[in-house]
Order: structure tokens, then sequence, then C-alpha cells
């Protein structure tokens, strides 16, 4: 790529560098004063640059936000997950790792024995809630914040994606 | 009249009089949909899918149970005929729980397979579906029963009485009550049992040990040979390449049977089947050194460099090497150009598969070994060969050998310590760990017939080729590679490409192999020249 040619002036430098601070201080008083203003009531129609107050104020999310999975219990709180294995088929980012085992309810064909998702190589495309014929993995947590120091720490459990500390938070609306 | 012609949609086709129309259909790429013929066993003509219309005659015909005739003009794609299959398959389905996601044929079920070709229908059974015992329940030590999926095709009872001629299975009850089940208080009691997990077209019948392991879709197959006996019988090697924590990490879930009509038909035995397990069970994955002070693992050259060291060093006469009837004859003819012929080493061939008493009409054999005939020839062994693990010992000379070194057998403990007791030098080329080789000075590891291409002559003398599945494991390498890497290190000229290039060369120095080729190997593989 060629590199553009400077002229005199900004090859001084610093009539460039105080040019720079010109406009950040300019926005500064800018928004000073409309926010200002709008405490008093007044300049309604002008927008002033907004900042969350993160994470001290969550930001709003949308209803259907896909965030952090989780799996659904039938009315004996285990596992409505059935092991067939669709999500992990579907998956594009192959970042769900299921073992099946044998259910000991007679009734029941399959359950998991394992079943881990590697958050740290989800895309978060919710391609496994779509696949599941059981309604049994929903990405409607809300959780957004998955952060860890170790890869390992991005890998969810069977038991972390049964058990949440914020479950009430949760929807209420029950599957058909 | 020999032969003759009918018309199949179309495509005017030369007959065999006597041949159903659904087998002249399949023989030249017509595929008509079935569920309870199968070519290996008597046609019962009861699952009523291979309708097909023949001009002349007013009702669809089923294509099983209609032989040919000269000039038969035979429809089986036109509106007719489809309308006619698409409501059978309605039939059939009335009762399955269509219970896909949990059932482990799901992926290789003929079901879904014809739904998807002329179904794709919407279920308009609004009545309760029969249900039957609930769970699946073992009939035998390999098979699964699940009676809520079965469509009564009865190939399973057609295999017990016809190929296994032991009677287990019935379909017991009438009418939308009817069951296949073992009978009260029996079970699968045939070496033969989990063919019928194969021929069962629906998951009625399913894999105990396959059970849960893997979804079938992960699987690819490679194209090889059983080397669970001297049949040689032709599988495919179903492997789970790239999800490894199915099935505790083993790569290779199961053994299927190949079609091969001069060798095993279109079946396969338990013992061959599940014999599997070994390809990654226990697998010696680096060389090993035994010194003073213990066991240090070191890199397949190393391993090398001091087996070349100790070859040169040993007086001729006193080196001797115990092959294995489990290599390919390509690794056999390796170790004989450069043991045998170059070297002058003693070879023998101890006999450690043999199972006297074990062999059937059928498929078995008493020996357990997938190449001896290949060994023998290569070897040029004689009656003596070979030799029982007793009469070992009496075979390796008058004088206990200086180096000796030990092709995948374990030797018996007793000739073990007495061969450490008096110095000599223990080397073990193998695949799978066992005693010898916690015991020998050094261990090359090899890879197992999965991972590598060859071919095997079972004990007719039937040339068969066996792909690579699996990548080797470690520091693993084929042992022509191992012979080759020795003849480097001694100053021998034994330079081999590849497998394929080896087989070149045996058929051109070796008479009984004398004009055979990869491509005479495929499909059935090809007979020896007999001495």
């Amino acid at each position: 790529m060629a590199k553009p040619k400077l002229n005199l002036l900004e090859r001084l430098y610093l009539p460039e560098i105080l040019r720079g601070l010109l406009i950040t201080t300019r926005h500064h008083f800018a928004n000073l004063t409309v926010h200002i203003l709008h405490r008093v009531g007044l300049a309604k129609g002008k927008r002033g640059a907004v900042t969350f107050q993160y994470p001290e104020d969550p930001r709003p999310v949308a209803r259907r936000l896909r965030a952090r999975h989780r799996l659904m219990k039938r009315p004996d709180g285990s596992t409505r997950c059935v092991a067939c294995m669709m999500c992990e088929t579907i998956c594009p980012a192959h970042c769900i790792y299921i073992v099946a085992d044998e259910h000991p309810d007679p009734r029941i064909e399959k359950r998991p024995k394992s079943f881990d998702i590697d958050l740290g190589i989800c895309v978060m495309c919710g391609y496994c809630v779509e696949a599941c014929p059981e309604d049994a993995i929903r990405m409607d947590t809300y959780i957004t914040e998955t952060s860890s120091f170790t890869r390992e720490g991005m890998l969810l459990t069977l038991d972390d994606l049964m058990n949440h500390h914020n479950e009430d938070n949760f929807p209420k609306h029950t599957s058909s | 009249m020999d032969k003759f012609t009918v018309t199949i949609n179309g495509h005017t086709i030369e007959a065999k009089p006597g041949q159903s129309v659904l087998q002249t259909a399949l023989d030249n790429g017509i595929h008509i949909p079935h569920y309870c013929f199968h070519p290996g066993l008597p046609v019962a003509g009861n699952c009523r899918m291979c309708l097909v219309e023949i001009e002349g005659v007013p009702k669809l015909q089923i294509a099983c149970g209609t032989t040919v005739r000269d000039g038969m003009v035979v429809w089986s794609n036109n509106d007719r005929v489809r309308q006619a299959v698409r409501h059978v398959l309605e039939f059939l389905l009335i009762n399955h729980p269509v219970d896909c996601p949990v059932c482990d044929q799901a992926g290789e079920c003929g079901l879904q397979d014809y739904y998807m070709l002329v179904g794709r229908y919407d279920s308009r059974f609004a009545e309760n579906k029969v249900v039957k015992h609930k769970k699946a329940t073992p009939i035998g030590r390999w098979v699964m029963l699940d009676q809520e999926r079965c469509i009564l095709c009865s190939r399973c009872v057609r295999f017990t009485r016809e190929i296994t001629k032991t009677n287990e299975m019935a379909i017991f009850n009438r009418g939308d009550h009817a069951e296949i089940d073992v009978f009260p208080g029996g079970e699968l009691r045939n070496r033969y049992s989990a063919n019928i997990v194969d021929i069962c077209p629906v998951g009625a019948l399913t894999c105990r040990d396959f059970r849960f392991r893997c979804r079938v879709w992960y699987l690819k197959q490679a194209p090889s040979i059983c080397p669970g006996c001297a049949r040689g019988c032709n599988i495919a090697i179903h492997f789970n390449p790239e999800r490894p924590h199915h099935a505790g990490g083993r790569r290779v879930l199961r053994f299927k049977p190949r079609p091969n009509p001069h060798v095993n038909a279109f079946w396969l035995c338990d013992d061959g089947r599940y014999s599997y397990p070994f390809i990654d069970d226990h697998r010696l994955r680096f060389a090993a050194l035994r010194e003073e002070g213990g066991v240090r693992q070191l890199y397949l050259k190393d391993a090398l460099d001091r087996l070349a060291d100790w070859l040169r060093a040993s007086r001729s006469g006193r080196t001797a090497y115990l092959l294995s009837a489990d290599s390919s004859n390509e690794e056999l003819f390796a170790a004989r150009k450069l043991l045998r012929d170059a070297l002058g080493v003693r070879c023998l061939l101890p006999d450690t598969g043999l199972r006297t008493g074990d062999a059937d009409d059928f498929l078995i054999c008493e020996d357990k070994h997938p190449n001896t005939r290949g060994a023998r020839i290569l070897f040029g062994l004689g009656e003596n060969d070979p030799v029982a693990p007793d009469r070992l010992e009496a075979g390796l000379g008058a004088e206990l050998p200086e180096l000796l070194l030990v092709n995948r057998a374990d030797l018996p403990s007793p000739l073990r310590d007495k061969l450490l007791a008096a110095g000599t030098r223990l080397v073990f080329l193998g695949t799978n760990d066992n005693a010898t080789a916690a015991a020998a000075h050094l261990v090359v590891p090899l890879v197992v017939f999965a991972e590598q291409a060859g071919t095997f002559t079972n004990f007719e003398g039937r040339v068969q080729k066996f792909e690579l599945a699996v990548p080797p494991l470690g520091d693993a390498a084929p042992e022509w590679s191992v012979h080759q890497g020795l003849a480097e290190r001694l100053g021998i000229d034994l330079a081999f490409p590849g497998p394929a290039a080896i087989f070149r060369q045996l058929t051109a120095e070796v008479d009984a192999f004398r004009g055979l080729s990869h491509e005479s190997l495929t499909p059935h593989g090809a007979m020896i020249r007999h001495e």
C-alpha cells in the first residue's frame, strides 16, 4: 500500500495533535451542555452521546436474545434430554459433546451420561435449540457474562446446564 | 434358452431364467423398494413393498416372488406403483413408534429411507397405536429386541431357520398383536446371531455392543478383511474419526460384513465381528528399551538403530525370528527379504492361534490368524509348521538364540523365563501389549491391519485386499517399513515405496502369487496358483 504523502503542517506533528485535542474537547463540552440542558428540561430535540454504566447498570436485552444454554427438566427433576445427538450433529462449531447412557427408567430409552458445551467454541447460533425434538435445550437464560480465565472454565457440564443461581429470572412459559 | 431379455422401466435387460424380477432389477442397478427380500434368504413375500406393474397382468405383482419371463415388461416407477407402495408403507408404519431420535438404527433404517423415497405423506392415523412391550429386551449376548419397531418382515426368523438352522425365533400371535420373539425361556444361542441385526431393515433388532455408542451418521467405512480367523470374511470397518468422546475414545466401533459370494456370502460370525476392540485397546504406541534401572521410552528411529546394532553383533545362526500369521503378505515378504534371505535368520511360525475343535461347517476356522497360508507360502513352511507352543523351544535349535525377535506372539512363560535366564536378547515387534512385550529388552510398535493397506491369503488360498481405515497410533509403523529401516542401517538394498510396490515385487518373485495384481483382487479377491 502506498504511504500517504504528508504536507509540511502534518510533518510538524504538534499542530495535528492540537487539532485532535480540539475535536475531543469540542465533543466533551457540547455533550456536557446538552446533558445539563436535558436535566433542566430544555433542548429535548437535541441528542447527546449516551454512555451506559455497565456493569453496574445492566444493558436492556431483547426478549429473543440467544444467551447461555440451559437444559430443561422433567417434573421429577431429571433432564429432559434423551441424548439423541441432534444438537451435536447440527452444531456448526462442534462445541457439544454428549455421551449417551441407558436410562434407569424402563419407559425411557436413553439419557446423557455427560453433556458438555464448550462456550469458548460456541457461536451462539441457536441451531441446537431448533434441532432438539424434546425442547430439552434452550438459550433463554439471559446470562451473557460467560468469561473465564481458563479454557476449562468455558466448558459447561450437565450440572452447570441444569442448575442456575438465577433460575427465577428465566421465562416462565413451558413447552407444549 | 440360457438368457433372455426383460424390460424394466424402459431399460432392456438380459435376465437369467428362474431369477426373480427383483433380483434382476437389483443386479442391473434398478432399485425397487423391499424389506422382506434378502438375496441370502428364501423369499417370503410378506412386506408387499416391491409391488410392480407387469404388462398383461391386471393386478400389481410382488417383484421378489415373480419369476422373469422372456419379453416381460415391468414398471416400478409409474404413478400406479408409486401410490400402491406409498400405501403399503403407510400401513407398515401405523403402529411404528417413530422414535427415531433414540433409535440406534436411525440413519441406516429402511423405514426412513423409503419414507423419503416413496412416502412423504402426512400421517392420517387418528386411532391409538397398538403399544407392545415398551422397552427393548436383550434376546442374546449381542442382540437387543424392540418389538414396537418391528414390521414383521421375518428376515430374522428365516435367518435362524435357514442359515444357522437353530430356529430360536418365530412370529407369535396374530393380526396387529403379532410380534417376533425368541421362544419363551430361550435366547439366541448361535455363533452368527449378530447377523440378524444387519439384516433387520428397521430398528427392531439392534446390537447390544454398539448400543448408544455413536450415531451411525458419524461413522466412516473402509473395506477390509476380518482378522479373526483363517476364513478371511470380507468386512467394512466402521470408524468414528471426528468425535473421539463417543465410545471412550475408541476409533473403530464395529465390523460389518461385506458380501463376497466366494468367502462369506453376506455373513460374519460373532467372534470375528466383536474382535475389533484390539485395534484401540492396550496398544503399543512407542518404542521402549529395557535398561538397568527400568524401561525407557525412545523414538522409533533410535530403537531401529539399537536393533540394527544387535543384529550386526549377533553371530550368524544364533538369531531367530518368530514370525506372525497376523502380518499381511507384504509385511511377511519384507521380513523374508531382510531376515531370511539377506541375514540368514532362522524363521519360525509359532502356532498361538489354533483352537482345535472350534471350527464349524460354515465360516469359523480353527486357525485364528488371518494369514497362516500366506506365511506358509512365503517362508516355505512344511508340515511341521506352525510350531505348537510346547515344541517352540526344540524348534529354536539345540542352543538358545542370542537374539530373538518375536512378532506379536505371547511366548509361553516357561520359555520366556528360560530365554531371559540364558541371556537371550528379546525383541518384541508388536501391536498390543502382552507379557512378552513387558519382559522384552526392546519393544518396536507396529500398526494393526486397520492402520495400513495390504493383503491376506485365506486358508483356501484366496488373496484379498484390505484398505487403511484409521491412522497409526503414536510412533507405530508398518512392519515392512521397520524391516526397510533395518535394511537401510545394515547396508542392505531393500527399497519399498509402499505396500502396493511390495505386492508387485511379491507377485514377480513368488510363484504362488504370480499373475496377481491389485486389479485382479477387486472386488472378491483371487486364488493363488496351486503348488
